[in-house]
């Protein structure tokens, strides 16, 4: 990575407090374009409170947001809906509109929020249905659809706004073990195409595989933070390294 | 039987009122479910003054009886310098009565719908107002539709209350008929079969509306 360019995010000293507790406490990182970051923790560690405080979904109580160097100024309302067009989010249950087909999930945020005509957001939707391989799908509606066919689906719906970053919530989490692969692979594709992301998992080898940077959260902080090969090779003596090495052993044993 | 009664007298007498019963209803029916929707927004996910002032809007029109209504919009509203005719009052508060029973079905759908789904709407730039038209409204209404066509269905039988603030519709009509005639039971049983048939009607449309928006994987397998 090239530090002469500014990072395309940069989250600073983010802090949340939720029922008396104390969710985040001062998070701090910065994303440059192109790069796959991975929050690995274990739950209740502040993951996605910290990715939905990132997009203001989750006021934060303190801390500031840039997106290509520019402040993000979430108390204005034009300003925060035009900054959350830019940044993607897939969540842990897919949150796919149940009252609209894949093609219309796909292109109804194009129609209300860019205001681009029907003709065009629905050749958009097609296209972006096809690239996640559900081209066949389109007039499903979520109900009809599987765990992982959903995922993509929303997927689809993120990437149909051309968003710069998307921040990625346990995508895989409650997908059937089989259809987990369907979903990375789609994932996998987006990070070798250049997409920008930040996503939260509890997927140790595909992390390994894709993963520019891990950051291990605990207890509302980012605790380690480095290369996947440095913090979970398994001679590395790191928190991150126990954490991943348990799930492991937690997923042997249900095999 | 004396049938010139009927087809001189009564059958002509009711068609009337039946018009008019159809005018108080339709509009009632459609602007009250309209301002319903809206009623039952604001309660649910409106500023929490607005809230409030929503709130206290259903309790006066769920809490008192449509008759004080509806003879304080035609007798007290005169007392302000505001005169509504009997058709304008009837109206008027037929659409304040139902709005506030529909907001109710209203605030059940909406509640019945999954916060990440909003969640998902604005985290791709949908304002709230988007939020709620596009993707929160449309799926609470569908959920709330049998409860409303409840509602609606109330309302054609308690449109029968305009004629006492002198808006003759069916049942005025009929009423009239039967204290000059002293035939109380023949006009009132045919008045009945005419709500009946009205009602019939409009369960009818009712459920070809929800068939035509039943969403797949919701309801009927």
């Amino acid at each position: 990575m090239t530090e002469q360019k500014p990072p395309i995010l940069r989250v600073e000293n983010i802090c949340k407090i939720l029922g008396g507790k104390e969710i985040l406490k001062s998070v701090s990182f910065s994303l440059n374009k192109g790069e796959l970051k991975v929050l690995i923790g274990p739950s209740g560690a502040g993951k996605s409170t910290l990715l939905q405080c990132i997009n203001f979904l989750i006021p934060p109580d303190k801390g500031h947001v840039w997106l290509e160097g520019v402040e993000v100024q979430s108390r204005r309302k034009r300003d925060l809906y035009a900054f959350r067009q830019q940044v993607g989010m897939i969540f842990q249950d897919f949150n796919l509109f149940d009252h609209l087909n894949a093609l219309e999930n796909v292109s109804i945020a194009l129609r209300k929020v860019k205001k681009i005509r029907r003709p065009e957001a629905r050749d958009r939707a097609v296209a972006e249905l096809e690239r996640v391989g559900l081209g066949d799908k389109k007039y499903l509606y979520p109900a009809e659809l599987s765990g992982g066919q959903k995922q993509r689906v929303s997927i689809a719906r993120a990437l149909a706004m051309d968003p710069k970053i998307m921040l990625l919530d346990e995508p895989t989490s409650a997908l059937d073990p089989e259809l987990i692969g369907e979903v990375l692979s789609v994932i996998r594709d987006l990070a070798q195409g250049g997409m920008t992301m930040i996503l939260a998992t509890h997927q140790i080898g595909f992390t390994r595989s894709l993963a520019d940077e891990v950051l291990f959260m605990e207890n509302g902080i980012i605790i380690e933070q480095g290369a996947p090969e440095e913090l979970l090779s398994p001679d590395a003596c790191t928190r991150s390294r126990d954490f991943c090495s348990r799930l492991n052993e937690l997923y042997a044993e249900n095999e | 039987m004396d049938t010139a009664f009927y087809s001189t007298q009564l059958i002509p007498a009711l068609n009337r009122g039946l018009i008019m019963s159809v005018k108080l209803i339709i509009p009632s029916g459609l602007i009250g479910l309209m301002l319903g929707i809206v009623i039952g927004t604001l309660r649910t996910f409106g500023h929490p003054v607005i809230r409030k002032v929503a709130n206290a809007y259903a309790t006066v029109f769920r809490g008192t009886p449509l008759v004080v209504q509806l003879f304080l919009l035609y007798f007290g509203l005169p007392n302000l310098g505001i005169y509504l005719d009997a058709y304008t009052a009837a109206v008027a508060g037929f659409i304040l009565c139902s709005s506030a029973y529909h907001s109710e079905h209203i605030r059940g759908g909406l509640l019945s719908i999954k916060k990440g789904q909003l969640l998902a709407a604005q985290s791709m730039g949908f304002s709230t107002f988007k939020t709620m038209s596009s993707i929160i409204v449309p799926q609470a209404v569908r959920r709330a539709l049998p409860g409303c066509g409840n509602e609606i269905i109330y309302l054609i039988k308690y449109s029968s209350l305009a004629y006492i603030i002198t808006c003759i519709e069916l049942t005025g009509e009929g009423k009239i008929i039967a204290t000059r005639t002293f035939r109380y039971t023949e006009v009132f049983l045919v008045i009945g079969f005419y709500y009946l048939v009205m009602v019939t009607m409009a369960s009818f449309v009712l459920q070809k509306l929800e068939e035509k928006f039943r969403i797949p994987g919701f309801g009927k397998v």
